[in-house]
């Protein structure tokens, strides 16, 4: 489920904030968004709601991940992602 | 669709990877050696296979089902009269766009408006209540959704509304859903493909006790064409080397512990209690009410709903909605499937939403080989 | 739902097949005609219909439609403008591209301010203008309070085209090209947007505009096989509607088709498709294939057209059904069904 959607934030008033997606700006709440966000900080918006600070490298790192694991790195690709390959349970994190 | 300006996420649109994966997936099941079925629980991950075509870029042998992931297709029948007799005693109903035309026993709430019933779309939680700020009448907000739009409704509501603001809460609770269609004696499913966004709340390290308790492969993906790719391959590498692992692969949006804040909120106002997943089952823990602090909010305590269940209408007999969402069938095993079922006139809820698989094959022509 | 009375609902109005399962049933079938002078019929659902006049002086081409607009003055334009509009492309989809008269038939809810009706009126007299379609006559109701949402207009359009010189719906073959002559999806997407009160800020208008002077421009440069306005239902139904009617298939590059930053990025928020809704401004045409690049050219050099692009072709299989080549795998572009609503689960 859930039409999420990266945005910048252009604005902040109080819980509330202005976001740009791309080419269209739109008012989202930032009450309960993981961490605080500044003017300039990517979030993940939800039905008009930030529910996720989008790290600024994460989607860089995100991207490498992807091509590391492309160019048959497997084991690093996953070891990054949280899986891990030589236990039996590969539950990792970050 | 050639944008003219502006720069979505493209990265994660990008068709040379995407080959790069369909190889990488190709090998994969070469290795693997026999057919696969992997479900996802997230109408999002259908709509986008389904929208950028993926599945006929997927090997053979692999098979993607759809769980029940649509938060608008497990949305009960009698939660629908209840928003439908709220509208018709004159209340105004407001609620996300997707619920308008899901049926209810004998209307959906687009019936009732064009029978004159004050019935609005809004975007979000808060828009609902700014009605209520403007309105004199009472405002319901029929809050349907999973974890991603329960905690939007939670942080409505802790930032003290109108008096005139109440709620219906359909909310539903994805966790405990995934383990009853992992027992579900029919359904074979080598690997799930976690939402990403309901992730995004509850965080992914939510599944590690999934993950040992049914020893099936999950990975948490997101919802780019890359994205979904990426998170099928680690799948098929973890189904591949027979180890129940748990990934995630949707670093950017998705981390272990989730969204804090949110998932407070969200229970500080609502507490799970056992309910019916509208052609699924009763599920226990899956259904999401206010908590007794909130309950001046709650619709069902502050006005009498009379809601009659008692008739119904006989097509939903034939209606498949429940397997297809059990992953035990394809929406054209249905007879009802674009012939007496329609997106206009829809028998079961996966014909209404936009997440609906019924509505996603028929929009965009099933499975074509093409 | 029920056993009920059947009545006529909005769904039916919002265009692609309920409506046309109507227009088949309650009209087409009571005023079938087989008059030899009628090359295009009411029978062919088309734009408009086309009759030779005597002494082969050409063919008439008659267009009519009504237009209902919430709200009447919206970002781009209005509901004179959209009326005008609406009937001249009518009038040039068939091939007329300088328009002989138009008509205006006003039904006015009683309430309804002078000064509303008289900016309707003035934006209908420049949007003439700009068209080059006088309008000639027309007539006056007012209605009760509450019988009518504040005002309707019916425009009625005539043109004339030499003898066998329309364009129809039909015409596509296997190999011709489609272009679309601009951006898809902005007068939906703005409209939605601004009456849902989605409160977006950003370059979202509505493309409503007489387009007969584009479509003048590119039968000059060639060989115009079909032509269609894709307004309600968009792009994804007109065409559908010219594979079914042309009796091809159609191959369609979902990353050449134009749409602008706004728009996109409006939809990806709202979860709906530019390729299903309105445009009120844009064409589809079907062009032979020598004659492709010519024709794209004259619509790119016309002001309406700089973004006009070669979106797919034609092809023998497939026949009705639309491909779209998403850059990532193959699937069906189909129908929309019924008003297109966000969605956010």
């Amino acid at each position: 489920m859930c039409l999420g959607i990266p945005g910048q934030i252009t604005e902040i008033d109080g819980a509330e904030a202005t976001a740009e997606f791309w080419d269209v700006e739109k008012t989202v709440r930032i009450d309960i968004v993981d961490e605080d966000v500044e003017v300039g900080d990517y979030i993940l918006n939800h039905a008009g709601f930030a529910i996720r600070k989008i790290p600024d490298e994460e989607v860089e790192e995100t991207i490498e991940i992807y091509e590391s694991f492309l160019e048959g790195d497997e084991d690093e690709a996953l070891e990054e992602i949280g899986g891990e390959p030589d236990e039996q349970l590969g539950i990792g994190g970050d | 669709m050639a944008v003219e300006s502006g720069e979505p996420d493209l990265q994660f649109r990008d068709p040379e990877k995407a080959e790069q994966l369909t190889d990488r997936l190709e090998a994969l099941m070469d290795d693997i050696g026999e057919r696969v079925t992997i479900m996802h629980v997230c109408g999002s991950h259908e709509q986008a296979i389904a929208k950028y075509g993926l599945r006929s870029l997927l090997p053979d042998g692999l098979t993607i089902r759809m769980g029940p992931g649509c938060p608008v297709c497990v949305t009960d029948m009698p939660e629908v009269d209840e928003a439908v007799a709220l509208a018709e005693e004159g209340k105004i109903v407001a609620t996300y766009g997707d619920m308008l035309r899901v049926p209810g026993t004998e209307k959906s709430l687009d019936d009732a408006k064009a029978d004159g019933a004050d019935v609005r779309v809004v975007y979000s939680a808060s828009e609902a209540a700014e009605i209520a700020e403007e309105e004199d009448e009472e405002v319901v907000f029929f809050a349907t959704g999973f974890e991603t739009t329960a905690a939007p409704t939670a942080a409505v509501l802790t930032a003290a509304p109108p008096e005139n603001f109440s709620i219906l809460s359909a909310h539903k609770y994805v966790p405990p859903a995934m383990e009853v269609v992992a027992e579900l004696p029919d359904t074979d499913v080598d690997g799930f493909l976690a939402a990403g966004h309901a992730a995004t709340i509850t965080g992914y390290g939510l599944f590690e006790e999934f993950v040992e308790d049914y020893e099936v492969p999950t990975v948490v993906g997101g919802f780019e064409p890359i994205d979904i790719l990426f998170g099928l391959a680690k799948l098929l590498e973890f189904i591949r080397d027979d180890e129940p692992g748990l990934a995630n692969a949707y670093q950017r949006c998705v981390s272990e512990e989730g969204n804090v804040p949110a998932k407070e909120t969200m229970w500080d106002v609502f507490e799970t209690t056992t309910g019916e997943w509208r052609g699924i089952a009763q599920i226990p823990e899956a259904n999401l009410v206010l908590r007794e602090e909130y309950s001046q909010y709650d619709a069902r305590g502050r006005f009498d709903i009379d809601v009659d269940t008692t008739s119904s209408n006989p097509l939903t007999e034939e209606c498949l909605c429940g397997e297809i969402m059990a992953g035990k069938a394809d929406p054209d095993d249905c007879a009802l499937f674009g012939e007496e079922c329609t997106p206009q006139d829809p028998v079961g809820a996966c014909m209404v939403s936009s997440e609906g698989p019924c509505k996603i094959w028929l929009e965009y022509g099933g499975q074509p080989d093409i | 739902m029920s056993d009920e009375q059947e009545v006529i609902t909005e769904a039916h109005g919002a265009g692609s097949g309920q409506m046309r399962e109507l227009i088949e049933e309650l009209a087409v079938s009571r005023f079938e005609s087989d008059d030899a002078e009628t090359d295009v019929p009411l029978a062919a659902l088309d734009d408009g219909s086309v009759h030779r006049l005597a002494n082969g002086g050409g063919s008439v081409v008659v267009t009519t439609d009504s237009h209902v607009v919430t709200p009447l003055f919206f970002r781009g334009g209005d509901i004179g403008r959209l009326a005008v509009a609406g009937t001249v492309n009518d009038l040039a989809m068939m091939g007329a591209t300088e328009p002989t008269a138009l008509t205006c038939s006003l039904i006015v809810e009683s309430g309804t301010p002078v000064d509303t009706v008289e900016r309707v009126m003035e934006s209908m007299r420049e949007t003439s203008e700009e068209a080059g379609a006088p309008i000639t006559t027309g007539d006056t109701k007012v209605m009760g309070s509450g019988e009518i949402d504040t005002l309707a207009i019916n425009t009625t359009g005539v043109g004339i085209v030499q003898q066998g010189g329309h364009v129809p719906d039909a015409g596509l073959s296997p190999g011709d090209k489609l272009i679309v002559t601009g951006t898809v999806g902005d007068h939906g997407i703005s409209l939605l947007s601004e009456r849902e009160g989605f409160d977006f800020e950003g370059d979202l208008q509505s493309d409503v505009a007489p387009v007969n002077d584009l479509v003048a421009a590119a039968m000059d440069a060639g060989k115009i096989t079909a032509m269609k306005d894709p307004t309600r239902g968009g792009l994804a139904t007109s065409l559908n509607e010219m594979a079914s009617k042309g009796g091809v298939g159609l191959e369609i590059d979902e990353r050449s088709i134009p749409v602008s930053g706004a728009v996109a990025s409006a939809g990806e928020v709202l979860g709906i498709e530019p390729l299903n809704v309105a445009n009120e401004g844009k064409v589809v045409l079907g062009v032979a294939s020598e004659d492709a690049d010519a024709v794209l050219e004259a619509i790119r050099n016309h002001p309406q057209g700089a973004d006009a692009a070669i979106v797919g072709e034609a092809v023998d299989d497939h026949v009705g059904r639309v491909i779209l080549d998403t850059g990532f795998g193959n699937r069906y572009l189909t129908e929309p069904e019924g008003e297109q609503l966000p969605r956010i689960c």
